[in-house]
């Protein structure tokens, strides 16, 4: 039986655990209002954007003038996986479902003859990956110094990847992140933002006929590599609600468990130290009978 | 009122503004144009300037640099990469644009592509002649 004094250690170090497991769920709760606020905000750009570019690459889409980033390269033998995870751990399965889908797809891809290379974007998802596709890895963003995401990342990124695309380095990019539903779900997704598929719209604009000016083209030209920034973007915010989603609920858990924990042991500590009066009284009954 | 139209403007990062409004004086990649209601729809890409914003309430002014304009039956949505109200421009806000615009002109010209380096430089001088635009 363990003695008291090590239960009663144990005890402590169980009750310091929960107390910052608990502060770290309130950290991620008041974390997670503000990046849903953020994501929220950012949506009606997202679905503008995404409303346009659909009219646009609908009517210039079929021709042979579309711009290479809409119509692709003409083949699919490179592809870039974009993985976009968190710069921390304890956030529960977060990292690992977005590193478990782009392990697969990348096993699917290689599976085919294709070529796989993968870029990532946060830390913790370069270290899950790095045992498997270590030898894939074509670059890495660090986003930790920064507090708070901003447009001009998502910026950074697409003209890192635009500028890969250029190169020739890839033909198809496909980016994972994990989307947010609410606090206990999020779903790992992959988009492909290179070449762009914009989903219809709900018909809204579909009767008006626009002018252009410039040119649909020109237009089509300058807005595409804004579209892989939009994209890149809205899915930086739905990974950080998502984070801190996970994380807030990682937490929950963890500090229930550690109360479960506590009870668990207080009553051993109980008990055991029950048992040791008990043996001192028997002790000095047995003595004083045998006088 | 028969005579104003829904404006929607959008960054990214917020939607800074979304009233009705007699007219909006847009700056068009290809000029300046003043949208209406009743206007003609028409998707135009912007460059960096002022967009200029009537309402019966008053009038207010936008710096904008990148994205687009769209017009159709309802109103006019801009959809900006940046956009910062006038009021809360300052010189250095612009000292970073053009030292953004410079950056590109000069990383054009390395490159070979006349056209980009023409955009740049027109991107530069777009910028410069906001700053004196606006008297900073």
């Amino acid at each position: 039986m363990p003695n008291l004094k090590d239960l009663k250690n144990r005890i402590e170090s169980v009750k310091s655990t929960r107390k910052i497991t608990k502060a770290m769920q309130m950290v991620a709760a008041a974390k997670l209002r503000r990046a849903q606020e953020s994501a929220e905000a950012s949506r009606p750009y997202a679905e503008r954007f995404n409303a346009v570019m659909a009219g646009l690459a609908a009517s210039v889409g079929g021709s042979d003038s579309a711009p290479k980033l809409l119509r692709g390269t003409g083949s699919d033998d490179v592809h870039l996986l974009v993985v976009m995870t968190a710069e921390r751990g304890l956030c529960g399965g977060f990292n690992s479902n977005i590193a478990k889908l782009a392990r697969q797809k990348a096993e699917e891809l290689r599976l085919k003859g294709k070529t796989v290379k993968v870029l990532t974007v946060g830390k913790k998802g370069r270290d899950a990956l790095k045992r498997d596709l270590g030898d894939l890895f074509v670059g890495h963003v660090d986003l930790s110094e920064f507090k708070r995401i901003g447009y001009t990342n998502a910026q950074d990124i697409a003209k890192d990847i635009l500028s890969r695309f250029d190169g020739g380095e890839f033909d198809v990019a496909t980016i994972f992140y994990s989307k947010f539903v609410n606090v206990v779900t999020q779903i790992p997704t992959a988009q492909q933002v290179i070449p762009a598929s914009f989903e219809e719209t709900e018909g809204d604009d579909s009767g008006a006929v626009f002018d252009y000016e410039p040119s649909e083209e020109a237009i089509l030209a300058d807005l595409l590599p804004k579209g892989v920034a939009t994209a890149i973007f809205s899915a930086l915010l739905e990974n950080g609600a998502s984070e801190q989603g996970a994380r807030m609920s990682a937490m929950d858990n963890a500090t229930r468990n550690a109360g479960e924990m506590i009870d668990k042991l207080t009553i051993q500590f109980n008990r055991s130290r029950q048992a040791v009066i008990t043996n001192e009284l028997i002790e000095i009954i047995s003595g004083a009978e045998a006088l | 009122m028969a005579n104003t139209m829904q404006f929607d403007l959008v960054s990214p990062e917020r939607s800074l503004a979304s009233l009705s409004v007699t007219a909006v004086q847009i700056p068009g990649a290809d000029g300046d144009m003043t949208a209406m209601p009743d206007h003609a729809p028409t998707i135009t890409t912007l460059r960096p300037g002022l967009l200029k914003v009537e309402a019966p309430e008053g009038a207010s002014e936008y710096l904008v640099t990148g994205g687009f304009a769209q017009i159709n039956g309802d109103g006019l949505s801009v959809l900006a990469e940046k956009a910062i109200p006038v009021a809360e421009v300052t010189r250095s806000h612009l000292d970073d644009l053009i030292a953004e615009a410079r950056a590109s002109h000069d990383a054009a010209k390395e490159g070979d592509d006349q056209t980009i380096v023409d955009d740049a430089a027109k991107l530069l001088a777009d910028m410069e002649a906001l700053g004196t635009h606006m008297s900073l």
